[in-house]
């Protein structure tokens, strides 16, 4: 399901709108995601404070929105414009992939929650596929 | 058995006493027809679903989405018997209607993603563990008959 010049136009435009709270929303992304999908706390064992609102959680959603940011950059070619964040998830950080679905549930839901006239059922198509399609280029290096 | 806090009940039962079903159950499934556009699959009697616009502005589909969330009334009446609540109702789906089971989850994930956008940020985490809790139970018992 690869993206058509619709879908990129559509989610180039979605991210005009919503780029400007990408901090908030990765934090809050991050904080259901731990608190929805408990299992996914494991990845983060390391840090002092899980919950909504600490500090790691929002610091750690504005790394990730950063990704989001740079693979709305490289849209026309996710699997090489994110070739070194899929190197590090997969040898490094070797989060399994079926997690990033749950994470991209969750920047769906709050962006729905914080831009709800925005997140039309069009845009959110064209969201989801991108989100879809950033997850694969992401585990590109998996095996 | 699943098991409830009287939080979740709380969370469960105040989401649909304050629901919107003729407005939240068209958005619902519509959105589901048009992310997942296969989903069209069951509905090619219901008339034009050729684009969003027209799939948005279909009055069967608005009618069946109101249906649709207005079936899970038994289940927010029934937490503590879920399953055998929509037993009938998972024979139905597998044996007359052929709905592949996976679609629960596409129009539970879309529903999600309405009420999110119905209660902003009154949807707060602890809201959406509940009410997806609540929703894969559904699902899960949706499937449960299939064979």
């Amino acid at each position: 399901m690869s993206l058509t010049e619709k879908d990129k136009a559509a989610v180039k435009a979605l991210w005009a709108k919503i780029s400007k709270a990408s901090d908030a929303i990765g934090a809050d992304a991050l904080a259901r995601m731990l608190v929805v999908y408990p299992q996914t706390k494991t990845y983060f064992s390391h840090w002092p404070d899980m919950s909504p609102g600490s500090a790691p959680v929002a610091k750690h959603g504005r790394v990730v929105m950063g990704g989001v940011a740079l693979a709305v950059a490289k849209i026309d070619d996710l699997t090489s414009g994110l070739l070194s964040l899929s190197e590090l998830h997969a040898f490094q950080l070797r989060v399994d992939p079926a997690n990033f679905k749950i994470l991209a549930h969750c920047i769906q839901v709050v962006i729905s929650s914080m831009f709800p006239k925005d997140f039309t059922p069009e845009a959110h198509v064209a969201l989801d596929k991108f989100l879809s399609n950033l997850a694969l280029a992401l585990s590109e290096k998996y095996r | 058995m699943v098991e409830w806090t009287e939080q979740e009940r709380t969370i469960i039962t105040t989401i649909f006493s304050n629901l919107d079903y003729e407005d939240v159950g068209p958005k619902a499934l519509a959105r589901c027809l048009i992310v997942y556009p296969w989903t069209q699959r069951y509905f090619a009697s219901f008339g034009n679903l050729y684009n969003a616009e027209a799939i948005k502005t279909n009055p069967n589909i608005a009618a069946h989405g109101t249906k649709v969330l207005h079936g899970l009334d038994r289940a927010v009446k029934n937490l503590d018997n879920i399953k055998a609540t929509y037993a009938e109702l998972s024979v139905l789906h597998s044996e007359k209607l052929h709905v592949d089971p996976d679609n629960f989850k596409l129009l539970a994930d879309c529903l999600t993603i309405v009420i999110a956008a119905k209660l902003g940020s009154a949807f707060t985490p602890e809201t959406q563990a509940a009410f997806q809790k609540f929703l894969a139970v559904v699902v899960s018992a949706l499937g449960r008959q299939y064979h």
